[in-house]
């Protein structure tokens, strides 16, 4: 049975050997100065460097460029993508059309994902952007699982979803964390502080905690669980999901080594011998509990969800 | 549109006037909002239709509606733009091509949307609905909008986080329709790239189930290394808040003209008759003037209060001018009272008798200073002497929502004045 790729997210260029090891086919990297919400910062050196890893172990590389770019960006994005596509990586990931014609006019062939993160959510829109030129769509982390398998089964795309980690809930322009601050009076403390790690918003009324940073792309908050569907997998290897995303953002790396562990051994369980994947889904669920800080629990997300509007 | 060989304005009679006069354009939650909006002087109004529109809560219109609606509005040569602006499901695609087709027959002039599926689908079915890019789409730059152009579409409406600078550069170098806010609500996150409200209350933030969890109340803390939990706030600070300000550019109208801006949005499908009719009255007020006469235009004061008078929030300017800093959040309050009521529709003046009969919005009695407004008449107060009701009953007050009522009133009214009093 066809599998699907297991793309993770790195946090530096020698944590790429490890995921390797750990048995991710994909990695996505990047700045954030083009790309959004990533693992971990990625030089243009260190881009490179990551394709040369991931080439000694048969990996794909993405690369990020899925910002919402302003004016000031638009001239420099065809030097990246030129670079980008230099150092052979195998795709940008898209979610701003400045991005798309860029790559028309300066690396035709350069394969694009398009992955806005929340916008990708009907099976016509997906093909849409096949049609302009993507190879793939990420799909919006709050579809339930029968809208992804009848966008799977309509979708003239790859199909990516993401299976594991921390969604994105907001993103804004403004520097909320640093307003905060100055409001505050605590003026000094801004540059030093806004961009510091651990930060999170207690929504006492739900009792959950969001973390919240900022970067050069504004205020991202996120969602007080991680996503985990481990033990959910069989509907979408069989429906043929092309590729199965772990976001690590925010988690230390031998955490997201260790998830990757698990989802490999889960996909090949769940492909190769699906009656022993049944059997042991449930302990491989309590395993990535067990890797759990303290802080964070895991859900099933949107998966399962019924959402009204 | 501003080529850069487009006249924004010319010399006549040695006067410098604009000729490129930029569209206003008014929210209508339902057609008793779309009349007053017209009537008040919108060039053009968007209206929500039952489905694919994002504020599922506003009483939205139906197809009769409409048409009624677009009936009227073409009676001033105004405008009527459907929102469709939702991030469809597949379960939305069933009944799509109808739905279009209904707003086509029903005369609508175009729609504004953010799904290509929607795009894609009006061309195919609809094509005379002219395709308006929506916000949602988050459109922040000219090479994404030259995309959007390149697909065929009449108009884009920016991402509310572009600023004058952006828009100027944008204008320049793609030639298409541009439509920008200028007035109202604003998303604190960049539109079409928050889902809070789908994880707070399960309700789909893009498709119109928008629980507004941005202006909640939150509290901030940092993780230490060994696990505890630092409350980044001190007991006397009000909570972190993402919560933005709402927008008023009215300082800003003559920067919006003369950049060429080819749409003035006023943001607001829930607000009240009297809150459109307040804020399109100014905002006509303004870009007339200017336009007449703009190297001799100031803003009068009495515009801004006359703002001032259905604000329920504090204003900023948001991303036009600059980077928003904290002046643009609210802080620990969330709304105020507005400094007036509305209080009564005017539905008719009787010249001989000086006697309005008036639809009472809001209770009333004698003695009350209330002021009057309308596209026809400058403001006034005046005190009220006495209220009858329509069989001649003098009242003591006017209690009953809806009553019609007559009342004495100095100066000539028309129908659709407002009579509103202070709080």
């Amino acid at each position: 049975m066809k599998k699907p790729e297991l793309l993770v997210t790195p946090t530096s260029v020698s944590h790429i050997d490890e995921l390797a090891k750990a048995g991710a086919d994909a990695v996505i990297v990047g700045e954030q100065r083009y790309g959004l919400r990533l693992a971990g910062e990625f030089s243009r050196t260190d881009v490179a460097a990551a394709v040369e890893a991931a080439r000694r172990h048969g990996m794909n590389v993405y690369v990020a460029m899925n910002a919402i770019f302003h004016n000031d960006k638009v001239d420099e994005l065809a030097d990246y993508v030129a670079f980008v596509a230099d150092v052979g990586a195998d795709a940008i990931v898209f979610g701003d059309p400045a991005v798309l014609l860029t790559v028309r006019e300066t690396a035709p062939h350069m394969k694009l994902h398009w992955s806005t993160e929340t916008t990708a959510t009907n099976w016509y829109t997906c093909n849409y952007w096949g049609r302009k030129g993507a190879k793939r769509a990420v799909l919006a982390r709050e579809l339930n699982m029968d809208a992804i398998l009848e966008i799977k089964a309509h979708a003239e795309v790859e199909i990516e979803v993401q299976v594991h980690g921390m969604t994105c809930m907001y993103q804004s322009k403004r520097s909320l964390i640093g307003n905060y601050f100055e409001y505050q009076g605590k003026v000094m403390e801004i540059e030093r502080k806004k961009y510091e790690k651990g930060m999170f918003l207690y929504d006492k009324e739900r009792d959950h905690k969001y973390p919240i940073f900022e970067d050069e792309n504004g205020t991202h908050i996120m969602s007080p669980n991680d996503l985990c569907i481990i033990d959910e997998l069989g509907d979408m290897v069989n429906a043929g999901i092309d590729s199965f995303k772990i976001d690590g953002i925010l988690h230390e790396p031998g955490y997201i080594t260790e998830v990757t562990k698990l989802y490999r051994h889960a996909i090949d369980l769940c492909a190769d011998d699906r009656e022993r994947y049944e059997k042991e889904k449930d302990d491989l669920l309590a395993a990535v509990e067990a890797l759990q800080p303290p802080h964070r629990r895991i859900d099933t997300g949107f998966f399962f969800k019924e959402t009204i509007y | 549109m501003l080529l850069k060989n487009e006249r924004i304005s010319e010399i006549v009679d040695g006067k410098r006037v604009i000729v490129k006069k930029p569209e206003l354009l008014a929210p209508a939650g339902n057609l008793e909002k779309l009349k007053i909006a017209v009537h008040y002087g919108a060039d053009a109004v968007f209206i929500g239709g039952q489905e694919y529109s994002l504020r599922a809560n506003a009483d939205n219109f139906t197809i009769e509606e409409i048409r009624e609606g677009v009936e009227f509005a073409n009676q001033y040569g105004a405008k009527v733009y459907v929102t469709a602006n939702i991030y469809a499901h597949n379960e939305n695609i069933p009944g799509l091509d109808d739905y279009l087709r209904a707003l086509e027959d029903a005369g609508v002039h175009g729609i504004i949307v953010a799904d290509p599926l929607i795009i894609e689908t009006a061309r195919r079915v609809a094509p005379k609905l002219e395709v308006h890019l929506s916000t949602q789409q988050s459109l922040a730059n000219w090479k994404a909008v030259q995309f959007w152009k390149e697909e065929g579409l009449e108009r884009v409406v920016l991402a509310r986080e572009v600023s004058a600078e952006e828009i100027r550069q944008i204008k320049e170098k793609v030639d298409i329709e541009i439509e920008a806010f200028i007035h109202g609500a604003m998303c604190s996150a960049y539109s079409g790239r928050c889902v809070l409200s789908n994880h707070m209350t399960a309700r789909d933030s893009n498709r119109g189930g928008c629980c507004q969890s941005c202006r909640w109340d939150y509290d901030l803390y940092q993780l230490s290394d060994d696990g505890r939990e630092i409350p980044l706030f001190s007991e006397n600070d009000a909570p972190f808040a993402m919560s933005a300000k709402d927008l008023n550019l009215i300082r800003a109208i003559p920067a919006m003209i003369e950049l060429g801006v080819d749409s003035l949005k006023i943001e607001g499908r829930m607000k009240s008759i009297h809150y459109v009719a307040t804020v399109v009255s100014v905002y006509r007020k303004v870009i007339d003037a200017y336009c007449a006469d703009p190297d001799h235009f100031t803003i009068r004061e009495e515009w801004v209060r006359e703002l001032d008078k259905c604000a329920n929030r504090e204003t900023a300017s948001s991303f036009f001018e600059g980077f928003p800093d904290y002046t643009n959040h609210m802080y620990g309050t969330h709304s105020r009272k507005t400094t007036h009521e509305f209080a009564g529709l005017v539905l008719d003046y009787d010249r001989e008798t000086g006697i309005a009969t008036i639809q009472q919005r809001n209770h009333f009695k004698p003695g009350d200073e209330v002021e009057f407004f309308g596209p026809e008449i400058e403001n006034f107060t005046q005190v009220i002497e006495k209220i009858w009701d329509e069989d001649g009953n003098e009242l003591d007050a006017a209690r009953h929502p809806l009553q019609i009522v007559k009342v004495p009133v100095k100066r000539p009214l028309f129908p659709y004045n407002m009579m509103r009093k202070e709080n």
